[in-house]
C-alpha cells in the first residue's frame, strides 16, 4: 500500500507536468489541426535556460539568492524565450502552410523541432547539465508515502495555471475568439475574428506553459539535455489524445492519468511479472494505454464523438 | 515513368525515352566505381541511399497510395533486420543462407505489418500517425529489453557478426579480382541493391496500376465511397499496410547483411520520421518523387558532413561548431523551406498537383 501511494504520489507530479505541456498541444490542435512537434522543444528549451540562469546564481555567490528568488528568475527569462520561439515557428513555418495539405505542415512541424534540437545542442553542448539543489529537500509524511516540497510545488503551480487557463478561455473575449476559431475558422472570421491573432494567442499561451514546465522538469529531474524535449512531448501529446484532443480539461486529465499510469506500471510490473519485465519497460504502458484508448475510444476519454476526423 | 495511362492504347515508345533509358543504366552501371575513385565510403553512402529507395517505396504503398499516415515504418525494416540476424549470425549459432532467411524475414515483416494495422483499421490520419508511432516505439523498447529472462535480441549491445549476403561461393561482404578488376564489397552490394530497387520499383509502377493499386487510391480519396463501391476497406488497407511492411522487410535482411551489425539503435523514431519525410518531400504517391527524395534525404546530410568541416577550416582556420549539428540544421532548415514552397513535394504526380492547385480552398 505504502508502495501504491508513493508512486501515486510521484505519478501526480510527473502527471501535472504532462498536463501542462498537453495543454499547449491540444490548443494548437484545436485550432489549426496542427501536431505541433515543436512543443517538446520550447519545454526543454524552457528548462535548459532555467538550468543555465540558476547555475549562474547559485555558482556565483552561494546563499546569496534565496531559493524563491531563483527559481523566478528562471521562470521570468524561460518564459518570454519560450513565448518568443512559439510565436516565430507560427509565423514563419506554419502560417504559410495553413492552406497546404496536413502532412505538409506536420513534416514542418518535425523541421522546426529538429532545427530547435540542434540550436540547443550548438548552445549547451551534448552533455546533461545538472540542475543544482536549490529547493529544501524537506519531506512530508502522508500515510505512508514521502512528498516533497517540490512535488507540492510543481502540483500546486500546475494547478493554479491550469485554473487560470480555463478561466481565460471560457470567461474572456480572447478565450471565446479562441473557442470560436477552434469551431470553425471561416465563419469566426467572418465574425470578425482576427484569426491570426488567435492562432499566434495560442502558440504563446502554449508556449508559456511549456517554459513552465520546462522548469518544473529541470527542478524535479535535477537533469536537462537537448534531447529531453522529443520523448517528453511525445508523451505529452499522448496525454492530449488520451484526453481527448482539442479539449483542455481532457488534456488536464490525460495528462495526470498518463503520469499515474506510468509511474503505477514502472512500480508493479516488476512484481506481476515476476521479474520478467522491469521498469524498463516504463514507457510501453503510456504507449499501450494510447494504443487500447484509441481502438476502443478514439475520441479520446472527454473528446466528443466525431464522425469523420480524416 | 509511372503515370497512370488515361487513354486505352498505349503510345509508342519513342527512340528518346530508350536512349534516355540506356544511358540511365549506363550511368547507373558505372556510378560506384566513379565514386570509388573518391573514396569507398561515398559507394557505402549510395548503398545506403539504395536502401532508403525502398524504404520510401514501401512507405509510399502505405502513405502514398492508401493515404495511411504510418509514423511507425521503421518497425518493418527492424523485423527484417533483427530475422536476417537472428537466422544468419553466431548469435543463435544458426548460418542459413539467404534464400531461406530472406523470405523468412519478408513474410514475418508482412505479418507485422498486418498485426499492427489490424486494430488501426477504424482509425484515420493523425490519430493513426500516433498509433503507428506507439507500436514502433514498442517494437524498439522491445528489442532494446529482450536480452533477459531469455536472450533473444541481446539487447542494446546489438546482434555482431552478421553473414553476409552470399550466392554459393560469390560472398559479397569482402573484395574479390574478377575479370582483371578488383571488385570491392559495397560495389558487389551496389548491384544487388540495385538489382533489388529495380525489382521493388517494378512492382510498385505494376501495383499502382492495377486493381489494387486503384483501390487504395479510392480508400485514398474518400473511404465511405470507395466501401459503397464494393471495395472490402478492410482487407485492402491490411494489404497496404502488409505490402508496406514487406519491403522494409528486405530492406531491413539487405541493411543487416550489409552492416553485419544491427541495434535497437538503428530504429529510432527519427528514422520512421526521415522515412516519412522522403516520402512527402519528394511527392507521396508519385513513384519518381518518392526516389528522388529517398535519394537527396540521404545523400544530402553526407554531402554536408563533407563540405561542413574543410569549409569551416577554410573559413576560420579552426572548427567552430560542432558539423553534426549544423548537418541536422540544415536538415531541418530543408524540410520547413521545401513544405512552404512546395508543399505537394518536389516532384508531385499530375494528379496530385491539380488536385491542389483547384481545391486549395476546399482543403483547407
Amino acid at each position: 500500500m505504502d508502495i501504491f501511494l508513493q508512486q501515486l504520489v510521484n505519478g501526480v507530479t510527473v502527471g501535472s507536468v504532462y498536463a501542462l505541456v498537453a495543454l499547449g498541444y491540444t490548443m494548437v490542435y484545436g485550432i489549426i489541426g496542427l501536431i505541433n512537434f515543436a512543443h517538446g522543444e520550447v519545454v526543454m528549451v524552457g528548462a535548459m535556460i532555467a538550468t543555465t540562469l540558476v547555475v549562474g546564481l547559485a555558482g556565483a555567490e552561494p546563499g546569496a539568492v534565496s531559493a524563491w528568488l531563483m527559481l523566478a528568475a528562471a521562470l521570468a527569462a524561460a518564459i518570454p524565450v519560450c513565448m518568443a520561439l512559439g510565436w516565430t515557428a507560427e509565423r514563419f513555418a506554419y502560417r504559410p502552410l495553413r492552406r497546404a495539405p496536413r502532412l505538409a505542415a506536420l513534416i514542418t512541424a518535425i523541421g522546426v523541432s529538429i532545427i530547435l534540437q540542434n540550436v540547443a545542442m550548438m548552445i549547451w553542448g551534448r552533455n546533461y547539465l545538472s540542475f543544482p539543489h536549490i529547493v529544501e529537500p524537506l519531506v512530508f509524511q502522508l500515510g505512508g508515502a514521502r512528498i516533497s516540497l517540490l512535488q507540492i510545488l510543481i502540483v500546486a503551480v500546475a494547478i493554479a495555471i491550469m485554473t487560470g487557463l480555463l478561466l481565460v478561455v471560457h470567461r474572456t473575449r480572447l478565450g471565446t475568439a479562441m473557442r470560436a476559431t477552434a469551431q470553425n475558422r471561416e465563419v469566426a472570421g467572418l465574425m470578425g475574428i482576427n484569426i491570426n491573432t488567435v492562432i499566434s494567442a495560442a502558440f504563446l499561451i502554449g508556449s508559456a506553459l511549456a517554459a513552465v514546465a520546462g522548469v518544473m522538469v529541470a527542478t524535479y529531474y535535477g537533469v536537462s539535455q537537448y534531447t529531453m524535449g522529443f520523448m517528453l512531448g511525445l508523451k505529452a501529446f499522448t496525454a492530449a489524445v488520451l484526453g481527448g484532443i482539442g479539449n483542455l480539461a481532457g488534456a488536464m486529465l490525460g495528462g495526470l492519468l498518463l503520469g499515474i499510469i506510468e509511474s503505477l506500471g514502472a512500480g508493479y510490473i516488476g512484481d506481476l511479472t515476476n521479474g520478467i519485465f522491469g521498469s524498463n519497460y516504463q514507457d510501453v504502458f503510456s504507449f499501450i494505454v494510447l494504443i487500447l484508448v484509441l481502438v476502443f475510444r478514439p475520441s479520446g476519454l472527454l473528446g466528443e464523438r466525431v464522425g469523420d476526423r480524416a | 515513368m509511372s503515370r497512370t495511362n488515361t487513354s486505352s492504347k498505349r503510345e509508342p515508345v519513342s527512340l528518346k525515352v530508350w536512349l534516355g533509358v540506356a544511358m540511365l543504366g549506363v550511368v547507373l552501371a558505372i556510378l560506384p566505381f566513379v565514386l570509388g575513385m573518391a573514396g569507398q565510403s561515398w559507394v557505402r553512402t549510395l548503398n545506403f541511399a539504395l536502401i532508403y529507395v525502398m524504404l520510401a517505396l514501401g512507405l509510399n504503398i502505405v502513405v502514398g497510395f492508401a493515404g495511411l499516415l504510418d509514423l511507425g515504418y521503421i518497425a518493418f525494416y527492424a523485423v527484417g533486420a533483427y530475422v536476417w540476424a537472428m537466422l544468419a549470425s553466431p548469435h543463435f549459432g544458426l548460418h542459413l543462407p539467404f534464400w531461406i532467411v530472406l523470405p523468412i524475414g519478408v513474410v514475418m515483416a508482412a505479418i507485422f505489418g498486418a498485426l499492427l494495422g489490424a486494430p488501426t483499421l477504424k482509425l484515420r490520419g493523425d490519430y493513426l500517425a500516433i498509433v503507428t508511432l506507439g507500436f514502433g516505439e514498442i517494437i524498439r523498447i522491445f528489442m532494446n529489453n529482450l536480452d533477459a529472462p531469455v536472450n533473444i535480441t541481446n539487447g542494446p549491445q546489438g546482434i555482431n557478426r552478421v553473414d553476409t549476403f552470399a550466392l554459393g561461393d560469390f560472398v559479397f561482404g569482402r573484395s574479390q579480382e574478377m575479370l582483371g578488376f578488383r571488385i570491392t564489397g559495397p560495389e558487389k552490394y551496389y548491384y544487388l541493391l540495385l538489382f533489388l530497387v529495380i525489382v521493388i520499383v517494378v512492382m510498385c509502377v505494376r501495383l499502382q496500376n492495377s486493381r489494387i493499386g486503384r483501390a487504395w487510391e479510392a480508400v485514398r480519396e474518400d473511404e465511405v465511397a470507395a466501401k459503397a463501391m464494393g471495395i472490402n476497406t478492410r482487407n485492402i488497407k491490411l494489404l497496404a499496410f502488409s505490402m508496406g511492411a514487406s519491403f522494409g522487410g528486405v530492406a531491413g535482411a539487405m541493411f543487416a547483411s550489409m552492416q553485419g551489425f544491427v541495434s535497437p539503435e538503428s530504429f529510432s523514431l527519427m528514422e520512421s520520421i526521415t522515412v516519412l519525410c522522403m516520402v512527402v518531400l519528394g511527392g507521396m504517391g508519385h513513384i519518381p518523387g518518392v526516389i528522388l527524395g529517398a535519394i537527396l534525404l540521404s545523400v544530402f546530410p553526407e554531402v554536408l558532413r563533407a563540405v561542413v568541416v574543410p569549409l569551416q577550416q577554410a573559413a576560420f582556420g579552426e572548427v567552430l561548431l560542432d558539423p553534426e549539428a549544423i548537418r541536422m540544421l540544415m536538415f531541418g532548415l530543408a524540410l520547413v523551406l521545401v513544405m512552404i514552397f512546395r508543399p505537394a513535394g518536389l516532384w508531385p504526380s499530375a494528379v496530385r498537383r491539380r488536385e491542389l492547385t483547384s481545391n486549395r480552398e476546399a482543403r483547407a
